[in-house]
């Protein structure tokens, strides 16, 4: 836990020795490096396009998807599609994270209600979550709840895994300190369970929010009048390609934006971490 | 006074790993308990400590029957066990959370002072080196005074210079409060170094095999001949209770030992 002495030493002469060199030109850069292969790939295929080996149709130049994301944009119906889409993403994953939380707490921390639920809970997870949509859709109707539900169980399994796994692998040396100072169970739960667990928690939470992501799309596939989904579907029914890689793209950009503000708004809460990631993202 | 009456304890899978083991011991009284490995000694103190309770016998600290952990006892293990969430000085007032804050506060810093890490206070456990981690585990210990503090083996995982570093400094601060100390080690010098009396303990299943009484004045001199004299006499009873023909100690065979070989 606290053996790893020289780790903040090695830091500290990576960091002078960084400090030498132009670090503000290598602060930009080095991201820059991950757009190097999507970049080359987008712009030589607008090239191709351009010169006539091929006539886009099927495959839309990046200039084309640009052209139909700013055609959308200036309609209004853009943002009416992403507002649709991320609320339901949002309500899906807030259900589904505080179902997935409080049931993975429970079977974690109390022995008998993880024999009374998680077997049932396993069997569940085996059905694939789109078999559920016609009975989501006869139970539910069509419209908002259906999909929101669908979402939230996608949501749920990971959390309740990840949740239930950390609290029971926390370690029983760290729990004992918690014993010897004669913490009530709650008092256990808050002080040294939830704080040990936060780390695999944030990651579930993350996998949560890309699997929330999945499902929203198969949840507007199954009839919607407007959400990214239903662009995808009427560019389909209307070949409509642009419109297609328009929504995809999009969709890109949320997800990643997303899972990003779940990233910096838990960053605080483990600086406490003595991660090989952290040492290595900061070198 | 901490009286250990007849403790034993058997694991439910069977192992019987302590048997019988009595003794008093006073307050303010520093006893180390030494033996080989497999001799209970972990067992014994983890019982002491409320973890483990005892699975027959008792342990009683001033007539208090102990069976869980316990405000007057606390214990240092071999690893710091420092919560990582925590910065050192929240890892320090851990167990004082009943206490107004500024109380709280102002007694977390005496005790960073006195163990030499007031500008750690602030910093993180991984921050910190294998000994000034279990640093932070005897003053987190010994903040909420304890009567009894109990340690599991706990400068063996560090090097020999932080160790004997650590060792003086452990007699330094017991000398403040004067809480009886019960130190699990398996290092003769340690035991002797430290201890007004050595339990020795022998194994399978463990018990006491015999005691001895360190009858040095504190400081002491490691390199003075009769505290080699001492650590020979405890190098000679651990030696001898590991052998399975020798009659305990004391001169009675030891009751129940033909169970269990």
């Amino acid at each position: 836990m606290a053996m790893t002495v020289d780790l903040p030493a090695t830091e500290r002469i990576e960091a002078d020795a960084q400090a030498a060199q132009p670090t503000r030109l290598r602060r930009y850069l080095r991201p820059m490096l991950g757009l190097l292969l999507p970049v080359a790939v987008a712009l030589g295929w607008e090239v191709i396009v351009w010169l006539g080996f091929s006539n886009g149709r099927l495959v839309p130049p990046p200039s084309k998807v640009f052209a139909t994301i700013v055609e959308l944009a200036a309609s209004g119906e853009l943002s009416r599609h992403i507002v649709a889409t991320l609320s339901r993403v949002v309500s899906g994953f807030a259900l589904g994270v505080v179902a997935g939380t409080m049931l993975g707490a429970i079977s974690g921390y109390w022995v008998l209600a993880r024999r009374l639920l998680d077997p049932t809970v396993q069997a569940l997870r085996a059905i694939p979550s789109i078999a559920w949509v016609p009975l989501f859709i006869l139970w539910l109707g069509i419209f908002e709840t259906s999909k929101v539900a669908l979402i939230a169980i996608g949501v749920f399994f990971p959390v309740y895994l990840g949740v239930m796994g950390a609290i029971r692998s926390v370690d029983r040396k760290i729990v004992e300190v918690g014993r010897i100072f004669r913490l009530s169970g709650p008092a256990m739960i808050r002080r040294i369970l939830l704080l040990a667990v936060l780390p695999a928690y944030i990651v579930s939470l993350r996998v949560g929010l890309g699997l929330g992501w999945m499902f929203v799309v198969a949840a507007e596939f199954m009839g919607a009048s407007e959400g990214l989904g239903y662009l995808l579907i009427d560019g389909q029914q209307l070949g409509k390609p642009a419109q297609i890689v328009a929504a995809i793209v999009i969709f890109a950009i949320l997800g990643k934006a997303t899972d990003w503000l779940i990233e910096i708004a838990t960053a605080p809460l483990l600086r406490w971490q003595d991660a090989f990631g952290h040492h290595a993202e900061a070198a | 006074m901490l009286a250990l009456d007849r403790v034993g304890k058997t694991y439910p899978n069977g192992v019987h790993a302590l048997a019988r083991f009595s003794a008093e011991i006073r307050q303010g009284e520093i006893v180390a308990i030494i033996g080989g490995s497999g001799c209970g000694k972990s067992t014994l103190l983890r019982a002491i400590a409320g973890l483990d309770p005892a699975s027959s016998g008792s342990v009683r600290l001033d007539d208090i029957a102990i069976s869980a952990p316990h405000e007057k006892i606390g214990i240092i293990f071999q690893e710091p066990r420092l919560l990582p969430w925590l910065s050192v000085a929240d890892n320090i007032g851990f167990g004082l959370s009943e206490l107004p804050a500024d109380v709280r506060r102002e007694r977390v810093a005496k005790a960073l002072a006195r163990v030499g890490l007031a500008d750690k206070a602030k910093a993180w456990p991984r921050e910190l080196s294998g000994g000034q981690a279990q640093r932070v585990a005897i003053a987190r210990a010994l903040v909420p005074q304890p009567e009894v503090l109990l340690l599991d083996e706990p400068f063996s995982a560090l090097d020999a210079f932080t160790r004997r570093d650590l060792q003086d400094h452990l007699l330094d601060l017991w000398a403040d409060t004067r809480p009886t100390l019960i130190l699990v080690t398996h290092d003769v010098d340690e035991a002797v170094v430290l201890a007004d009396r050595v339990l020795v303990m022998r194994p399978r299943p463990g018990r006491l095999f015999e005691t001895i009484s360190i009858n040095l004045a504190r400081p002491r001199d490691r390199n003075s001949e009769l505290f080699d004299h001492f650590k020979r006499h405890v190098l000679t009873s651990l030696d001898r209770s590991l052998d399975r023909n020798v009659l305990d100690a004391h001169g009675r065979s030891d009751e129940g030992g033909a169970m269990w070989w």
